[in-house]
Formats: C-alpha cells, sequence, structure tokens
C-alpha cells in the first residue's frame, strides 16, 4: 500500500509520519502518532468525539484526509496541560463535575479551546453554540457549559 | 482496493485527471467523502485533491461574486460581501464541519446535506468548470446530468433572499427540508420568483407548481394559501431515518407559507 | 439547579446524619477524563494489531444456504474468515449463567438469520478496510423466509417460527407457560362489581442507548497461554463467562480487563464482541480488535425492546382502584438476551406504586424477526411505567377526579399488602405527589394534602385476598424449568404449594388460539461439550491446545437459595 510522507506541528512539536493514502487524521494520531486523546464516535462526522484543532480551528479528524493537515498544526487535549499542571479550562472541567464516562470529553475540551481563543468572553449561547457538533450521552451538557463559561475571561457563568 | 490519493497543483490539471478518471471523486472539504472512505464505499477508490488556489479565493466580478469552489462555510460567514448567504452557512452542521466543508462540495451532497446548494440554485447562481465552462447551476442539477468539476460558483448577491431549515434539534440539527426562495417584487408583482426545496428528492429541486402560482402576483394571503397548497407538487420526498415521504409532503405546504408570510 | 431536602418528612425513621448526600464528590477517573488519558478499550495499543469485521444478515429472516469465503480468504491482508463452524461452542443464551432460559443464539448464524444484521461470517484482517473489503467479498446465498415485526402478530397461528429453541415465539418461564402470570384475588370478579371498567392500549418503540463509544473489545495472547481481553463491557464477569462456554475454554485462561466504559446505559451487557476478538486471537495468533462502528451500534446494538400493554381498570364511583388487569407484550427480538428477565422485573413491579386488591397479568416475552433487545435503565420498568401513569390520567378522566388526588387515594401506603406477596415499606408517593403539587401549584383538597404514606396502611389491607383466581391458560408442555425455580423453597412463594414437576404437568385447558405442534424432546439442548472438529488442514487448527483438558468450570451449577434471588423476585428474608 502507497504511503505518504506527511510532516506536521503536533502539540507544538514536529512530527513527520508516512500515512496510508486515504487514511484519515483520526488513525493517523491514534495509531501513528499514539495520541490517543481524539476518541472514534461515528467515523461520519455526527458526534464530534475526534475534534481536534487544526490551524486553531476545530476539525474533525475522522472526517480529516490525514495529508491534507501536511505543513500545518494539530492541536490535541494531549497538549492542554502544562506537564502535571492542568490548563484553566481543564481545571473548570473537573471543578464543575463536566464529564461522566468521559468520552466525549476530548472534543468538547477541543471545541471549547477553539471558542475561548477567538472570543475569550463567550455568552452562554455562544457557548452552546460552540459545543453543539459534540455530542454527550451522559447529557451533561450544563455541567459543560458551566465549565467553559467558568474558564472564559470574567470567570462567572453568565446567562447569556 | 487501497485508495489513491492525487494532489495537482493546477485546475487545468485536476480537470484532465477528473476528465480521464470515470471513478475519481474530487476532495472538497471531504465532510462527505471520508465517510464514505472510512466505510470502505467500493466507489471511492481515486480522489483527486485540487491545490490551486484559486479554490480559496473569493472576489467580485461585476454584478456577481465569484466563490471558488473550496471556499468554506465558516470563510462564507466572515466573508463581508457575501452577508446574503451567510445565514444558510451558519446552519451548514456544527463548527467543525463549517470549518472544513465546502461550498463546491455541498453542490454534491446529496439531501439531508446540500442545504446551500438549494440556496445557490434560488439565487440563479451559475458555475464554472475546472474547465471553465460556465453553466447555470439548474444544468447542474438536471437527472442524469454529466459529471463535472466545478471550480467557481457565480452569485449575485439578492436582498430578495430568504431562507429556512426545518430540522428539529437547535442549534445543530439535521435537515428535513430547507426552502430558499429569490423573491424579487418590482412594483410589487412578483417577477421570476425562484422556490427551491431540498430534502424533497435527492438534490435540490424548485417548485415550479408554487412559483408559478406566485409570478406576476401581488405577496398577498391569497397568493400565499395557493403557492403553499402547491408546494409539494412535482417534488419526490423520500422515506428515511428523518422523516417520512408523508411527513414531508404534508408539512412542506406550512413551512412554504410561513416562509412566505415572513417575506410579505 | 440546587438540592431541596425535605428532611421533615420521614424525620424520626432516619438519624441526620449523612456526610456525603448532597455534597459533590469528585469523581476517581476525573483527572483522567480531561487530560485524555482514561483507558478506554480502544486506547489500548498492539503491535500487529488486527480488526474484525462482520458480514452481516440484509435479511429479517432467511436461510443460509451457503457462504462462500474463498475469494475473501484471498484477499490481501486477510489473516482468516470466521465461520459458524469455527465457533467452538455457537449457542448460547445470556443468562444460562443464572440458568435461566434456553441457549438460543448463536454467535456467528450457521444455518438461518432471524434479524437484519446478524452476523454470518467475520474476517479478520491487517486493517479496518481490508475487513471490511473481504467482507463485501463474501457471498452468501440466502433463500429469504417470511418474517414477522410485531409481537402479536408473532404469536397468532402460522407466523414464521422465529427461534428454534422456542418455536411458538413464546419464551416459556418456570417450563410451564408461555408467559409470566401474577395472580392475586380475582379480576374478573372485580371488574363485575366495579362502577367503571376501563381498558387503555399503551405502546414503546425500541430505544438505542447510544453511547459515545461503540461496543467492542480488543484480545491478544498473553505469554502463559492466557488471553487478554480489553473490553467496553458493563458485565466483566458475564462477558468473561459467556466467553468461556462460546469459546469453550476454562475461564481461567481469559483475562479480562475493562472499568472503563465510555457510556454503556445498559447496553454494554451483551458479551458478543470479546468472544469473538478472542477467538480471532485464538486462531490468528495476532491482537484482534473488534468493534461497532456507529451504524452497527444502532442497527446490530441490541436496545431496549419495545413493550405493548393492555390494562383494564375496575374503578368505583369514589375513584378507589378494585381491579386492574395487564396483558403485556415485550418485544424480545430473535434471541432472548435479557427480555426473560426484564418481564420477571416487571412483574414484581404491578400495578405500580398503588394497593389494588385484585391484580392479574399475562406478560409475554415474544420473539419476533427485530433486533435482540436488551438491558437499559430500569428496563422492563420503564414501559409499564408509562402505561400505568398514562393510565391513571385516564381513569381520573373518566371518573372525574383530580389526576393527583386519584394517585393519593390509591397509592400504597407502609404495611400495605403487594401484589407480589410483600408487604410494602418505606412507601413514599404521597409525600411525592404532595410536594410535586405544591411546586406545581396545583391545588390539592385537605384530604389529599393531609395524607401519610404513614397512616391508614396495613390492617385489613396488609391481608392476602382470601381466594385467588388461578388457572393454567398458556400451560406448555415439553420444556424443563432448569435449576430456575426448582422446588428448593427459593422459587416457592410462601404459604403456596411447590410447582408440580413439569413432565407430570396436567394437559393444557383449551386455550383460545390452537395449540401449535411441540417437539416431542425437551427443547432443552444439553451443550455440545465435545470440542469443536478440526475441519480444515493445519491453519486450521482448534483454538484450545488441549481441547481435552478437565475444566473445573464445568460443575453443576450452585442450586442455593439466594443464587437467583435477583432474578426470581422471590428475595428470601
Amino acid at each position: 500500500m502507497a504511503k505518504t510522507p506527511i510532516r506536521f506541528s503536533h502539540n507544538r512539536e514536529e512530527k513527520a509520519v508516512f500515512v496510508d493514502e486515504g487514511a484519515n487524521l483520526l488513525d493517523v494520531l491514534r495509531r501513528s502518532i499514539g495520541d490517543l486523546t481524539p476518541k472514534y464516535g461515528c467515523g461520519q462526522g455526527t458526534c464530534g468525539a475526534c475534534t481536534v484543532l487544526v490551524d486553531g480551528a476545530p476539525q474533525l479528524s475522522c472526517l480529516t484526509l490525514a495529508e491534507t493537515v501536511d505543513g500545518r498544526a494539530v492541536d490535541t487535549v494531549a497538549g492542554l496541560s502544562d506537564g502535571a499542571r492542568l490548563s484553566a479550562l481543564q481545571r473548570a472541567f473537573m471543578d464543575n463535575f463536566a464529564a461522566q464516562c468521559g468520552y466525549c470529553t476530548d472534543g468538547m475540551l477541543m471545541s471549547a479551546t477553539a471558542l475561548l481563543k477567538h472570543n475569550p468572553r463567550p455568552t452562554r449561547e455562544e457557548v452552546v453554540e460552540a459545543i453543539s457538533g459534540n455530542l454527550c450521552r451522559c447529557t451533561g451538557y450544563e455541567a459543560i457549559i458551566n465549565a467553559i463559561l467558568d474558564a472564559s475571561q470574567g470567570g462567572a457563568r453568565r446567562t447569556g | 482496493m487501497p485508495i489513491e490519493v492525487r494532489t495537482h497543483a493546477t485546475l487545468a490539471e485536476t480537470a484532465r485527471a477528473f476528465a480521464a478518471s470515470r471513478g475519481a471523486h474530487i476532495l472538497g472539504g471531504g465532510t462527505v467523502l471520508m465517510r464514505a472512505v472510512n466505510a470502505a464505499d467500493p466507489s471511492v477508490a481515486t480522489i483527486l485533491r485540487p491545490a490551486d488556489p484559486v479554490l480559496r479565493q473569493i472576489r467580485t466580478e461585476g454584478r456577481e461574486i465569484a466563490i471558488g469552489a473550496g471556499v468554506t462555510m465558516a470563510e462564507i460567514i466572515a466573508h463581508r460581501e457575501l452577508g446574503f448567504l451567510a445565514p444558510v452557512a451558519r446552519l451548514v452542521g456544527g463548527p467543525q464541519v463549517r470549518t472544513t466543508a465546502t461550498i463546491g462540495g455541498n453542490l454534491f451532497a446529496a439531501a439531508p446535506y446540500g442545504d446551500v446548494a438549494g440556496a445557490l440554485l434560488a439565487l440563479g447562481a451559475s458555475v464554472v468548470t475546472g474547465e471553465g465552462r460556465r453553466m447555470p447551476l439548474d444544468d447542474l442539477f438536471r437527472p442524469h446530468a454529466p459529471r463535472a468539476f466545478v471550480a467557481t460558483i457565480l452569485v449575485a448577491p439578492s436582498r430578495d433572499f430568504h431562507f429556512v431549515k426545518v430540522s428539529r434539534v437547535r442549534p445543530k440539527g439535521v435537515s428535513v427540508m430547507s426552502i430558499a426562495a429569490n423573491l424579487p417584487r418590482p412594483g410589487g408583482r412578483l417577477q421570476d420568483p425562484r422556490i427551491v426545496f431540498n430534502g424533497m428528492g435527492a438534490r435540490p429541486m424548485r417548485a415550479v407548481a408554487a412559483e408559478r402560482a406566485l409570478s406576476g402576483q401581488p405577496l398577498d394571503a391569497a397568493t400565499i394559501a395557493r403557492a403553499a397548497s402547491l408546494a409539494a407538487e412535482g417534488l419526490a420526498p423520500e422515506d428515511d431515518a428523518i422523516a417520512s415521504a408523508w411527513y414531508r409532503r404534508e408539512v412542506a405546504p406550512v413551512h412554504l407559507r410561513r416562509l412566505l408570510e415572513g417575506a410579505a | 439547579m440546587p438540592i431541596e431536602f425535605r428532611k421533615d418528612y420521614f424525620a424520626d425513621e432516619r438519624d441526620d446524619d449523612l456526610n456525603e448526600i448532597g455534597k459533590p464528590t469528585q469523581r476517581q477517573d476525573m483527572t483522567g477524563h480531561v487530560t485524555g488519558r482514561s483507558p478506554f478499550y480502544d486506547d489500548h495499543q498492539f503491535d500487529g494489531l488486527t480488526h474484525i469485521r462482520c458480514v452481516r444478515s440484509p435479511h429479517h429472516h432467511a436461510r443460509i444456504r451457503r457462504v462462500d469465503a474463498a475469494a475473501a480468504e484471498r484477499m490481501a491482508g486477510v489473516r482468516r474468515v470466521i465461520l459458524a463452524r469455527d465457533v467452538p461452542h455457537n449457542l448460547n443464551t445470556l443468562l444460562s449463567l443464572l440458568d435461566f432460559g434456553l441457549d438460543d443464539e448463536e454467535l456467528i448464524a450457521s444455518e438461518r438469520v432471524a434479524y437484519r444484521g446478524a452476523p454470518v461470517a467475520a474476517v479478520v484482517a491487517d486493517t479496518e478496510r481490508q475487513a471490511r473489503e473481504a467482507c463485501a467479498a463474501i457471498r452468501v446465498d440466502y433463500e429469504i423466509l417470511p418474517h414477522v415485526l410485531d409481537v402479536e402478530e408473532a404469536i397468532k397461528p402460522g407466523a414464521p417460527a422465529v427461534n428454534d429453541a422456542y418455536p411458538d415465539n413464546l419464551f416459556v418461564y418456570h417450563g410451564k407457560y408461555d408467559h409470566q402470570k401474577l395472580r392475586y384475588g380475582d379480576v374478573d370478579a372485580a371488574l363485575r362489581e366495579a362502577d367503571h371498567v376501563i381498558e387503555g392500549r399503551y405502546q414503546m418503540s425500541p430505544i438505542e442507548q447510544a453511547p459515545m463509544e461503540t461496543c467492542g473489545a480488543i484480545a491478544a495472547p498473553e505469554t502463559n497461554d492466557r488471553f487478554v481481553c480489553y473490553t467496553s463491557t458493563q458485565a466483566l464477569f458475564f462477558s468473561l463467562g459467556t466467553a468461556a462456554k462460546l469459546l469453550d475454554v476454562s475461564s481461567a485462561r481469559l483475562h479480562f480487563i475493562g472499568g472503563t466504559v465510555g457510556g454503556g446505559f445498559g447496553g454494554k451487557v451483551d458479551s458478543l464482541h470479546e468472544p469473538l476478538a478472542i477467538l480471532g486471537t485464538m486462531l490468528t495468533g495476532r491482537p484482534c480488535k473488534y468493534m461497532f462502528d456507529r451504524e452497527e451500534e444502532m442497527q446490530v446494538g441490541a436496545p431496549r425492546g419495545a413493550e405493548r400493554w393492555y390494562l383494564t381498570d375496575g374503578v368505583m364511583n369514589d375513584g378507589r382502584i378494585v381491579a386492574r388487569k395487564f396483558i403485556g407484550y415485550f418485544d424480545a427480538g430473535a434471541t432472548t438476551r435479557l427480555s426473560s428477565y426484564a418481564i420477571i422485573k416487571a412483574a414484581g413491579h404491578l400495578p405500580g406504586p398503588y394497593t389494588i386488591p385484585n391484580v392479574y397479568a399475562d406478560i409475554y416475552c415474544v420473539y419476533t424477526n427485530r433486533t435482540p433487545a436488551t438491558a437499559m435503565r430500569g428496563f422492563g420498568i420503564t414501559g409499564v411505567d408509562f402505561a400505568i401513569e398514562c393510565h391513571m390520567d385516564e381513569v381520573a378522566e373518566r371518573v372525574g377526579m383530580d389526576p393527583i388526588e386519584l394517585r393519593i387515594l390509591n397509592a400504597y401506603r407502609d404495611g400495605d399488602m403487594k401484589a407480589h406477596r410483600r408487604l410494602a415499606k418505606n412507601t413514599a408517593l404521597i409525600e411525592c405527589c404532595q410536594v410535586a403539587a405544591e411546586k406545581a401549584g396545583w391545588g390539592l383538597s385537605d384530604a389529599a394534602r393531609l395524607a401519610s404514606s404513614l397512616r391508614d396502611g396495613g390492617g385489613a389491607r396488609a391481608e392476602l385476598p382470601r381466594f385467588t383466581a388461578t388457572d393454567e391458560n398458556g400451560r406448555v408442555s415439553g420444556y424443563s424449568s432448569g435449576s430456575y425455580a426448582r422446588g428448593d423453597g427459593a422459587g416457592t412463594a410462601r404459604g403456596e404449594s411447590p410447582p408440580p414437576p413439569a413432565r407430570s404437568a396436567p394437559p393444557p385447558p383449551p386455550r383460545q388460539r390452537p395449540e401449535r405442534a411441540k417437539p416431542d424432546a425437551p427443547a432443552y439442548r444439553e451443550p455440545q461439550r465435545e470440542p469443536a472438529p478440526a475441519t480444515a488442514g493445519p491453519e486450521r487448527a482448534p483454538p484450545s491446545a488441549e481441547p481435552h483438558r478437565p475444566d473445573p468450570n464445568r460443575t453443576e451449577p450452585r442450586r442455593g437459595p439466594t443464587r437467583f434471588s435477583s432474578i426470581s423476585g422471590f428475595r428470601r428474608r
């Protein structure tokens, strides 16, 4: 099977891998890079569990042809914390009990990261919109919304 | 069979490769095509990746705006000149889909996707192929239309454009149907109204009977009622997991009436 | 929303020394969740991991004439095609571990498929794509059979037989009846004397659990002649026992690791993935992953089953419900899985949280050509509760009563006898109704506001009915009850004589529908314990190197009185 060499920045580190033609970014991250934080939930762009940032924009890694990230920057939950120190967003997820089974959490964190980067003071409505492509089946949306609002500048939960 | 992915630097090269390989698929954002790849769909064996930067450009050409087929929904939403399309693009998928899904890809995305295509059809848009051939979008959606590599979409902004997407979940819900309508009323009477349903068949379809009922009429209650009653005529809704054909036929007039009332 | 404590209720029944309730407590796995390091089964990495995909029936019901895997076996990356004959003991029912019901499901279908999505063959290949393509290359010649998708259609004479173990499309309870009975008092007599007889029909569609993580397992050889299996199961020991049985190996050779489940909600108990992943590993020597994709999770993964209920209430003008009759149909789909157990739970729940002196229920576990149903949050209870509470509103409207008042009037009180012959205790429906009404600004009469679960119960209400009408409707012969509910006392309700042995049962009384032919021999088949025949060359050696090694697990099931307590509903006190 033909392999295509690609290079990209993965959580600010340069990575070079050979990918199968047609391989999606989710498989490459999980199998080739060993970054297991993006999750397979549907393989069809419905659930958001595989969300990563490509050049800062949230993207579904299961629907991203791996070679399209050649020369670009891919960020995942594995790069959120600074060593053992959790990021403010991760902390807020903990403090707000915003995870139950934990399977949607990685995708939620990345969608929230993208939102807060471009909009540090989102309204509640904007938070809802930002995670509208991420499903949670344990019905923890309220806690997740509160966590993202807590992590935003100002920090207090506001109603939008 | 392993997949073959070929990247071409220019439109012309992509167009040649597309013409040469009947089974080749053009990669837009991948939100539809990669689903098929993930499912090992045997009809997807060759993927063409057009890398020509022109595909990512948005520029004004006379009274039309030329949108490269590779422009994403997020880019449409962010663009100053494309405000009339932004409400449609904003309703595509979730944030992650909008950063990747392209306007060119949407033209080939079967229902329940393809709402942007419906909007462009209502706006009377044209497309330019990779070979530089211009044709009305209507031609692309005719039954048995030859396959095409669309490079650019040309669309004139309209102040008479109205759009509604019917879905059960907000903010991100799959489309039961969408209605796009361009309803110019010079002198108070409708002139060449265009109404397009998406989700009432595999491809976006014009509600010809309803258009005829509106044409030359003022947008009053009687005209709206007549047009609404003809909404589903000539359309071919299907049963799927989202809604039954029966349901779609029943609610199409209701949603068209609401759209027209909102426009009046 | 903040928790509101109502410690004024039942204050004398407990010490007010709760230290944890009402206070947030951090999950022990939360750090793993927010850092993406929680180890879900798919997060275990193996060199040379292979992938299993199944060929699935596109038909609701069909005979398998032939499976041609020759082309698939030659395809690049294909390590092995697994067919029914490769499964060492290819027949199981999930609750056989509790000795409840007959084995009625194959891991891979051999001769017949009875639902759309039933696995007919499995492919082990180096990549998922290769496995998918090889599946597409396997030719299955089906003879399409008539199918039935509705519970009441399925039990009509002449309906297609869905399940070989239960040819009448009905699970057999206690080796005796084609339905689960509940008899308490004399419902028919009470209905005759009631001021109103109110009927209703309610149904609930199947509901998919739809966990974010799809069901699956990864198996790999260990160095000590064991197999490790990382799994999404919610029922680790169920899955372990099921895998040991289907693969005909000692469970001591299986090393199961679970615990981090990406959402289950009941849908991850069916233990379909672990045995096939391990079998793939046994046959190829490779680590194998078997994972549902999303489409399989939705179509093949077992949902909460559909239910249909007919309710008939006898009600007096003052709102007292004097009789309640249930006819219930659970749609098990093509195999039993946990539907038989759901009905046991349902029977113990009737007639809802109300004290009704005459209660009758016939509950049928029906096989149809739909996806087999399984557990989901309160299964067995939710459907009938929906029916009961809808019906309470109907009753309230018919007798012209406020629906909350009707519930308070009929609510069980502490000390009341319930239809399954246990005294109610710690009841609180009245108080719940009162608080709900108060929160909703819903006016209640003084009597309803002053009612209490602690008052007016017991006494005459604690007595068993003087007469309970019983019958032999739905009696079947030819089935052994197994050890479940055998006469060791565990399955015998207080004050009632033990059931007669199934073999000397009286002939069944005339039934409403013609009796269909029963198999002459008992339908219960002793599990085949011979090693699987080696059907091919050396590369197809049986998975177990020593198939004749005595297995310490193969003792008779234990029959302690508490062994089946949770399932029988006859808990010993």
